[in-house]
């Protein structure tokens, strides 16, 4: 953010010595200092460390001794890193998708002003107040063929149903998928309400007024005016999707056999399992990058489009 | 944390100066409920020396506490000793001159002469001097077999992997799932990379395999034969769906299913269920044909510390580790074999006995963390359980990855 500077100034003391811009708003910059630090140190500093030793033969410890791309070209040559960057996609889009319609619909629905609507905002939020650890556990009890869903379905009668995602190498990204939305809609659900009670009433008189129907009202009207709560949720959940680490862990620990492996879990398997650090970093690495890539178009034309205008 | 290891640190330098005794943090993963019985065994007996255990136990299994043992030791504030298995782990460690030469103990202590296989002493040398002080002995070669599961099919235990697979069919019938197979990955690999190879591909093969990482011998007929049993077994675990090792020993011992290839862990499961070993559940080690017991195991390793005292309260613990009565002591209670070829336990089940028999003939080879680095393992491991879950991909695919994987291998 970037305030500009609106003192009244007197012409003459102005003239004489008018403060640097180093120095101007001096106490809330000296307060910054810690923070500026970290994100220097911290977050850059340790980015570009990792960025270095990721072109290294790095294995327990890190050391600097080079090996050019071949921890890149190991990388792209793994199965694993392949089927995990397709799971990142298929979580991601699906994910991405689910979290707003959901969130927005199940928003919209409290907002008609409905009976026990802290009842129910209770209910949606309460998945958000626990781990991603036991969320995970939760549902691979739920989604477990011999003691959850199915085995309740079939002891009501349905013998042939069948219903274990988690076992199916195919569809095991979906049984994720479920677990990932029930936790996080409700968050998402509570942000996009509180847009929705952002949204003047006179907006929906005049749209009543011109006979509008409600739900055109929503998509043509009101969705358009919450733009920044959607930016703040695509973030929310964008960062939530890149991520992804604790639930595959809790849930299928990447299994059945690989079927369900994420970039995190790649990284860190290699860091530690295989005690292969240099692996881990370009994996990171590439993590980064594919963030990266992303992110700077975006980012350009949301925030930068704006202070243009 | 932080305070705490300070305020531990201080108490320690109290008790120093005081009493001449010394406090030392040992680090372990051993958390379950046999093993922490294990563990109080060694507090024990450290204890009554006059010095002081602190234990710093790690839940979560090996994968997660090397980590957190290799990064204190690296951030300066190491514990007086920890554990890692046999082999490669702490390779790097050692070169980075991280851990304490507790050469002088060895020799004092003889440990040439008692520590047998000699394969243990040799993972913890290195340029001829030794870094660490084994302590038991664990191995992946056996074959466990469900007596209430052959008594529902109404047939004998098989006596050798062929056998086995005749048996498949009988146990189908009766709908018991021949093999428990659990879902992780080094369970899946594990079973072939240590147990099926071996047995199978014969000892010859394997070390050529393991040791001198002879992509050729992969594509070679002994393993062709051991990558299609392999496959075979693919096809006889369908049926059980269970993660943990654990489970699947539970499934035979519940009788859903036929047989598990497990390490030898598995049997304080069958002795918490109040089983007996030879009637109520079977033991085939190298499945019946090449028996060969792979030598895995712990030891303990000893970061260098700048105080004399705790540098020699790390010398006595490493003595004291493979004393005579300790090793009884913690191996009755782990289930594990001790490291030395001189001491008898106190229990000794069937299935135990034919392991300690071909630990006396020799008949012993490393485990495969002894000669491959753990990063080959993590690759083989997610190879061998992608082939297990993708019942589209073939043998002979299979097969020529795992070469690629061999030929790369440091």
């Amino acid at each position: 953010m970037t305030t500009t500077d609106i003192r009244p100034q007197t012409g003459r003391s102005a003239a004489v010595r008018r403060p640097s811009r180093l120095l101007r708003n001096l106490s809330s910059k000296v307060a910054m200092l810690p923070l500026i630090f970290t994100a220097l140190v911290i977050f850059l500093g340790g980015t570009i460390w990792t960025v270095v030793y990721s072109f290294t033969k790095s294995g327990l410890l890190p050391r600097l001794s080079w090996a050019g791309l071949d921890q890149y070209e190991r990388l792209w040559s793994s199965r694993k890193w392949i089927v995990s960057i397709e799971n990142l996609a298929v979580y991601g889009v699906f994910s991405l998708i689910g979290t707003l319609v959901i969130g927005f619909t199940l928003a919209a629905l409290l907002d008609r002003k409905i009976r026990g609507e802290a009842v129910f905002r209770s209910i949606f939020l309460y998945p958000f107040a626990l781990s991603f650890i036991v969320t995970g556990l939760v549902w691979q009890w739920i989604l477990n063929p011999e003691l959850g869903l199915q085995h309740v379905v079939r002891g009501m009668g349905f013998e042939s149903f069948t219903f274990d995602p988690l076992n199916n190498p195919n569809i095991v990204m979906f049984g994720l998928l479920i677990a990932g939305l029930w936790q996080g809609t409700g968050l998402i659900m509570c942000i996009m309400l509180a847009g929705l009670r952002g949204i003047d009433d006179d907006i929906w008189k005049a749209a009543r007024v011109d006979g509008i129907g409600t739900v055109k009202t929503y998509i043509r009207i009101i969705i358009p005016m919450m733009r920044p709560v959607f930016v703040t949720s695509l973030v929310l959940i964008a960062a939530g999707i890149v991520k992804l680490y604790d639930l595959v862990v809790a849930q299928t620990s990447g299994g059945p056999g690989i079927s369900s492996e994420v970039p995190a879990k790649y990284v860190m398997t290699a860091m530690f399992g295989g005690q292969n650090l240099g692996q881990g970093f370009a994996a990171s690495t590439m993590m980064l990058l594919m963030v990266v890539i992303i992110l700077i178009p975006w980012a350009y034309l949301e925030f930068g489009g704006k202070r243009r205008g | 944390m932080k305070l705490s290891t300070q305020l531990l640190a201080a108490t320690a330098i109290c008790a120093a100066s005081s009493a001449g005794a010394v406090d030392l943090e040992v680090m372990h993963w051993w958390t379950s409920g046999g093993e922490a019985a294990a563990v109080s065994k060694l507090a024990e007996a450290w204890n009554a020396t006059g010095n002081t255990w602190v234990d710093g136990a790690i839940a979560g299994g090996g994968d997660t506490a090397r980590p957190v043992m290799v990064s204190r030791i690296i951030g300066g504030d190491p514990p007086a000793a920890f554990q890692f298995n046999h082999g490669r782990q702490a390779e790097e460690l050692i070169d980075a001159g991280l851990l304490l030469d507790i050469t002088d103990v060895a020799e004092a202590q003889g440990w040439k002469d008692i520590v047998n296989p000699p394969s243990l002493l040799e993972s913890c040398t290195v340029d001829g001097k030794i870094y660490c002080a084994p302590i038991n002995i664990h191995s992946w070669n056996w074959m466990w077999l469900s007596g209430p599961a052959y008594e529902k099919a109404g047939i004998e235990m098989p006596t050798d992997w062929n056998s086995f697979m005749e048996s498949a069919e009988a146990l189908r019938a009766a709908g018991v799932t021949p093999l428990a197979m659990g879902g992780q990955s080094w369970q899946q690999a594990g079973a072939f990379n240590n147990v099926m190879t071996i047995a199978i591909a014969g000892k010859d093969a394997w070390l050529s395999v393991m040791q001198d990482k002879n992509a050729e011998t992969v594509m070679g007929p002994e393993y062709t034969a051991a990558f299609e049993a392999y496959a075979a077994a693919r096809e006889l675990s369908t049926g059980i769906n269970v993660q943990d090792w654990n489970q699947a020993t539970n499934a035979l011992i519940n009788g859903e299913g036929g047989a598990q290839i497990m390490g030898d862990w598995a049997q304080g499961e069958f002795a918490v269920a109040g089983m007996t070993a030879g009637e109520d559940y079977g033991c085939l080690p190298g499945l019946g044909m090449g028996a060969y017991l792979q030598t895995g195991g712990d030891a303990f390793y000893f970061p260098v510390n700048d105080d004399p005292e705790i540098t020699a309260g790390q010398k006595e613990l490493a003595a004291m580790l493979l004393s005579p009565e300790v090793q009884v002591a913690f191996n009755s209670v782990k289930g594990s074999l001790p490291v030395r070829g001189d001491v008898d336990l106190t229990t000794v089940n069937e299935c135990t006995q034919k392991g300690l028999d071909l630990l006396a003939n020799g008949q012993t080879l490393p485990a495969s963390e002894q000669l491959i680095a753990p990063d080959t393992i993590t690759q083989l491991n997610d190879l061998m359980t992608e082939f297990w879950n993708t019942p589209s991909m073939t043998a002979a695919e299979v097969q020529q990855q795992y070469a690629d994987i061999i030929a790369q291998a440091e």
